[in-house]
């Protein structure tokens, strides 16, 4: 199956509704999760899944498919989502999320889920493990790419840095990364943790192309992901996408920020009235 | 490959506490890369193999690996967390990686990376190691004195201390045979001959007995094997009947061996480990016991203090430290 003729009729909007819909009904099964986190990265998700992945729903193993790191282990729930939408993880498995013996631990590891490449959760791992798959990419003479998700916190971790300047050393053009700059982490805002900024600068210094576009335009990030495809020189891609947490529910956008967003028993039906509001609006 | 003796008189006795020193001792037969050698061999018809390093392929002898197959060779820099998650990302595409570094580096450096991009993931990636041990006199920095306990305590992995250049070469195809992670310790440079003088052969898991003895059983593994056979003929003098054991796969441990000959009656145990008395083969082979309940007459442990150890020339180092041939013929003499 090509998986970019799959539901080639429904629009991108309605799969990151989709998404946030099944995140909100996962945090709901545990009466937790990382909800802000899923809800800002839905978009991003929507247009790796259903726009720039080649993938076989019922083969997560198959050869040409294009690789999905998730480095930010903590996103499962976000990923969980998607692989839900895009048919590789059974819906009915979404009440299953965090429990014992599901194939949904809350953080993501590569020998639960089908589909998760790579088991994160200790942070600044993705991109150190993707410069190995573009590598073992380009040995096979696949055409197939690897794209890693990260978070602006890993940016504090040294190996991360080790990866972007070997990713440009070996010249990996396969390599996609994307950067979900929400601002923040375990302690606070991610600027006020360790500074990032000026991202763009110093991601294009370490030789990579670099886009940076609101990570909740539909329109421009769908943009990032085919330039991102397309760009002809030799260079690893970052896509630095600027996302607001809690993003299509109003009153988790505007709740205070914190990493793992307080959200009351109740607040579940609401926020899935939300999204759908948002969805009709 | 060449096999070199170096007369007795025509080296002097090292005094230096550089970082890589040769742990030959004198006139003893060595051969030259062993490790290179024989992945360059075992690549031959394994064409998934690929090497990489962490700037250190010629102090690791890898460097005979990337001469023979450059487009093979991956040079990943002064990185070693890059280098474990890349080595894991190979893997992840069928490739079986050969990673070079130092043990300190890749054993506490790179811990969490070689924890759970590789132990956790089950890739199929080998690490093989120079300076393990007390095998340099540059100091802590470079003394990886604790790496069998840091990853012996990783679940998935196999964890291998070969004694010589014979036992290195056969381990090589060992490792890659086995599906899944490995840990080696490695001897590189003139790495001494010794083993080739027992009919040794290398199997994945098994401790071997290389002498037989009534009075003393030596278990030992990497270069404390050599030294236990020095103090065994050395005891002969003495009458002191040395049985000598090696275990160079310290996990999975071969258990079944250790009980049945540490169960003879009569003998004292003594572990001899060229690493921290603390988490290594020592306290393996310890627990094994306690859990069966076999209690030989006597259990001793030499290997490293739980210290920060000095810097100097290794003959000295492991003569202050009771790793020396004579140093232990001394110990295990005091303890009869």
């Amino acid at each position: 199956m090509d998986t970019t003729q799959l539901g080639h009729n429904v629009p991108l909007t309605e799969r990151a509704y989709r998404i946030r819909r099944n995140a909100v009904l996962m945090g709901e099964v545990q009466g937790q999760g990382y909800i802000g986190q899923a809800l800002d990265i839905a978009d991003v998700l929507a247009v790796s899944y259903f726009h720039a992945l080649r993938y076989r729903p019922e083969d997560p193993h198959w050869e040409g498919r294009d690789r999905f790191l998730l480095s930010n282990g903590h996103y499962a729930i976000a990923l969980y989502a998607a692989l839900i939408e895009a048919g590789i993880v059974p819906a009915e498995e979404l009440e299953t999320y965090g429990s014992d013996d599901s194939r949904l631990p809350m953080s993501g590891m590569a020998a639960y889920t089908p589909g998760m490449e790579m088991s994160g959760g200790s942070l600044g791992l993705g991109l150190s493990i993707a410069v190995g798959i573009a590598l073992g990419l380009k040995r096979k003479a696949s055409d197939n790419r690897v794209y890693t998700l990260f978070s602006d916190g890993e940016l504090d971790e040294g190996s991360v840095w080790e990866a972007i300047m070997s990713a440009a050393h070996h010249k990996l053009d396969n390599l996609i990364g994307i950067v979900d700059v929400n601002n923040q982490q375990a302690d606070g805002p991610s600027t006020q943790v360790m500074a990032f900024e000026p991202l763009v600068d110093k991601l294009e210094a370490f030789g990579w192309f670099v886009q940076r576009v609101d990570g909740n335009d539909m329109d421009a990030v769908v943009a990032a992901f085919d330039a991102a495809r397309d760009h002809p020189e030799p260079k690893p891609r970052m896509i630095v996408c600027d996302t607001r947490m809690g993003k299509g529910v109003p009153f988790l956008e505007a709740r205070e920020k914190n990493h793992f967003i307080r959200v009351d028993a109740h607040e579940w039906k609401l926020a899935l009235d939300a999204l759908d509001a948002g969805r009709t609006a | 490959m060449s096999t070199t003796t170096t007369p007795a008189a025509a080296k002097p006795r090292l005094k230096t506490s550089a970082m890589i020193a040769s742990i030959a001792g004198e006139g003893q037969r060595t051969k030259p890369a062993p490790f290179g050698h024989a992945l360059v061999e075992l690549a031959k018809a394994r064409p998934e193999i690929v090497g990489l390093t962490a700037d250190l392929a010629k102090y690791t002898d890898l460097h005979i690996f990337a001469q023979a197959n450059p487009d093979r060779f991956y040079q990943m820099g002064m990185a070693e967390q890059l280098l474990m998650g890349a080595a894991s990302g190979l893997a992840h595409e069928g490739f079986m990686p050969f990673v070079t570094t130092y043990a300190v580096f890749a054993s506490r450096r790179a811990y969490d990376f070689v924890h759970q991009t590789i132990a956790e993931e089950n890739r199929n990636v080998k690490i093989a190691c120079a300076l393990p041990g007390l095998t340099s006199g540059y100091g802590p920095s470079h003394q990886a004195a604790e790496d069998l306990a840091l990853m012996r305590a990783m679940p998935n992995m196999v964890v291998i201390d070969p004694c010589d250049a014979l036992e290195i070469e056969q381990a090589v195809p060992a490792m890659a045979a086995h599906q899944g992670p490995v840990y080696m310790r490695l001897l590189r440079g003139n790495v001494p001959l010794v083993l080739d003088e027992y009919d040794y052969k290398f199997e994945l898991g098994k401790a071997k007995l290389l002498r037989d003895g009534a009075d003393v059983l030596v278990i030992s593994s990497g270069i404390m094997t050599m030294r236990a056979l020095e103090v065994a003929k050395a005891l002969e003098a003495d009458k002191v009947d040395v049985a000598v054991l090696h275990v160079p796969t310290i996990k999975p441990l071969d258990t079944e061996t250790i009980l049945a000959e540490a169960g003879r009656s009569g003998r004292m145990v003594v572990v001899a480990e060229n690493h921290t008395v603390i988490g290594g083969l020592g306290e393996a082979v310890a627990g094994t016991l306690l859990r069966a309940g076999v209690v030989p007459s006597a259990f001793r442990q030499i290997g490293l203090p739980d210290e920060f150890l000095k810097a100097g020339a290794l003959p000295t180092l492991h003569d202050l430290y009771g790793i020396s041939t004579d140093a232990m013929v001394t110990s295990i003499k005091g303890w009869l």
